[in-house]
């Protein structure tokens, strides 16, 4: 009897935790659209996303160039990232010995505890001058905003693409090197298509911060509301516009940043799904099971 | 499984947070001060300063700008307003005013730029788009980068409003649209000061070694300058208070307008106005 009331007890604990997640993010979303719908309908779902102007202060609400900033910024920093990161991963799981991996693995996971606001200062301190004194203009561009991105998803992308790496059967190796390949033939033909649906996994997550990092990205994307002619031209994100203004913004701004939410929502939900769909591509298939 | 857990959990969330703003205010007396983020700091140093002598006294500073400012206080959704510009008459119906003192605003730039001076015109032209070298203004054939602070800021609005000034149909002149926009004073300065051909501005009383400050029509800012309103580009910190302060608000006021008040004020260099068209009390 008593065994029975623990065993329902420890469900009813587990199941509310479980619960309290999806409660806590169907409040925020539930907030978020209560807040930011009033602007959606008086400036108009068309005219607020494809709209080209934000200058709130003559009632102008238009944020897609910041769209565009945020798929260029997070675009870029994945182009850079996930290269970088996979052979980084095939290093530390495959070829670097163990003592150099115990040194490596520690100092990458390190970088993903440095705080954003550090990166943003960084690349504000020494990455805008670099790029302003070898690349003209102000500095302040949608490439230093990938750079310094880059460096932070590099952590969260590479140790798990690794964890899947390791978590590949010893089988699929020990088969491959009995059949006469080397090292570079199984990585390359075994291990990484075997890891695919981890490594998308990976990217995937490392395009979620990207996307929603804002403090770094203010400090160096310079934040003109514009699309950008090139990757040096300096562009605002969503997340930033947020940010920036969530601090004065009164009435219908204060809405419009809301529905600035909104569209950032969106936009991450179209770019899980589209992930999510690789990923089911992707999948290796053995005996029934997939990895 | 079923509803019934689902809607417990809710429930139970809802009455935690509920419970929690019902119990949070504490006891004794409270003021509020809302309105202009270029007063906030300094009003929250002088709360913090009141506040140290008067421990039961609660005083909340908050943000929005100096239009919720006049609101607040009008409506009465706060103890004090706080304004950064000199009200319309229209604003100040019913409402008392007390100056804490004048704001220099400053341009500024790299110390590697030459350029010393600018006047208020070219100013102007710079920050709307119209002069776009530094060789239309006497300085190198180079580019001008500038750089503004982000929509809603109070030193922004200031300088909008002082420098910009507005169109003969009465809208707003807006900054240049390839402007880079800095989220806080030290970003607008940090930028400034690395880059030998930008151009930004921030409060005088924020103004740093890092940057040069422009003098304006031959006009350098300094206290004096500002104090005699020689120096232009400068406005007024105001507390607003509906009909005549009372209780704590007007021992806070009169504590402000007091010696200890004042010698915050001055460590902040807000800074008396010795011009008597600029007082307004």
């Amino acid at each position: 009897m008593t065994e029975k009331t623990e065993e329902k007890f420890v469900k009813w604990v587990l199941f509310a935790t479980g619960l309290s997640s999806i409660a806590i993010i169907l409040l925020i979303i539930l907030f978020i659209f209560n807040e930011g719908i009033p602007a959606l309908t008086s400036v108009g779902f068309f005219n607020f996303v494809f709209g080209m102007t934000w200058a709130p202060s003559n009632g102008q609400y238009g944020v897609f160039p910041m769209v565009i900033g945020t798929l260029g910024i997070t675009a870029l920093a994945l182009v850079l990232a996930v290269p970088l990161s996979i052979c980084c991963a095939v290093f530390l799981s495959e070829i670097a010995p163990p003592t150099m991996r115990k040194i490596l693995k520690p100092t990458i996971q390190g970088l993903a505890g440095i705080p954003s606001v550090i990166y943003g200062f960084f690349g504000l301190v020494v990455l805008v001058p670099f790029m302003r004194v070898h690349y003209g203009g102000t500095g302040f561009s949608l490439l230093a905003a990938s750079l310094i991105l880059t460096i932070m998803i590099l952590p969260t992308i590479t140790s798990i693409s690794e964890d899947a790496l390791r978590s590949i059967p010893m089988e699929y190796k020990e088969a491959s090197f009995a059949l006469g390949a080397t090292q570079w033939q199984t990585i390359k033909n075994v291990l990484l298509p075997a890891a695919v649906p981890g490594v998308i996994t990976a990217i995937i997550l490392g395009m979620g911060r990207a996307i929603g990092e804002t403090m770094a990205v203010i400090m160096v994307a310079g934040n003109v509301v514009q699309i950008p002619g090139s990757i040096f031209d300096p562009v605002r994100a969503l997340t930033s516009n947020i940010a920036l203004e969530m601090g004065y913004a009164t009435g219908l701004h204060y809405n419009a940043l809301f529905a600035t939410g909104i569209i950032l929502i969106g936009v991450i939900i179209i770019l899980l799904l589209i992930a999510n769909y690789f990923n089911y591509k992707k999948r290796v298939t053995i005996g029934g099971g997939y990895l | 499984m079923d509803k019934k857990y689902i809607i417990g959990i809710i429930i139970a969330l809802v009455v935690i947070v509920g419970a929690y703003m019902v119990v949070a205010p504490g006891s004794g007396s409270k003021v509020t001060i809302v309105g202009s983020t270029s007063v906030q700091p300094v009003a929250e140093k002088l709360a913090t300063g009141y506040m140290k002598e008067h421990p039961n006294v609660k005083i909340t500073v908050q943000g929005g700008g100096t239009a919720v400012g006049i609101k607040s206080a009008q409506d009465g959704t706060a103890n004090i307003g706080t304004a950064s510009k000199a009200i319309s008459a229209n604003d100040s119906q019913g409402l008392t005013q007390y100056t804490l003192g004048q704001d220099g605003v400053v341009a500024i730039v790299s110390p590697n730029n030459n350029l010393t001076g600018l006047t208020k015109d070219q100013l102007k032209g710079i920050f709307s788009g119209n002069i776009t070298n530094w060789n239309q203004v006497g300085g190198p054939d180079a580019k001008i980068n500038v750089i503004v602070r982000e929509e809603g800021s109070g030193t922004r609005d200031a300088f909008q409003e002082i420098v910009l000034g507005k169109l003969s149909n009465g809208t707003k002149v807006s900054f240049v649209s390839s402007a880079i926009v800095q989220s806080s004073t030290q970003a607008v300065q940090q930028a400034v000061s690395q880059d030998p051909n930008a151009i930004g501005f921030c409060s005088f009383a924020d103004l740093g070694n890092d940057t040069k400050a422009l003098s304006i029509n031959g006009i350098s800012a300094s206290a004096s300058t500002i104090a005699d309103g020689t120096y232009t580009i400068q406005r007024p910190f105001l507390f607003l208070v509906k009909g005549d302060a009372k209780g704590e608000v007007k021992n806070f006021i009169d504590w402000v307008m007091g010696p200890e008040g004042q010698a915050i004020l001055t460590s902040e260099k807000i800074i008396k106005s010795t011009n008597s068209t600029n007082s307004t009390k």
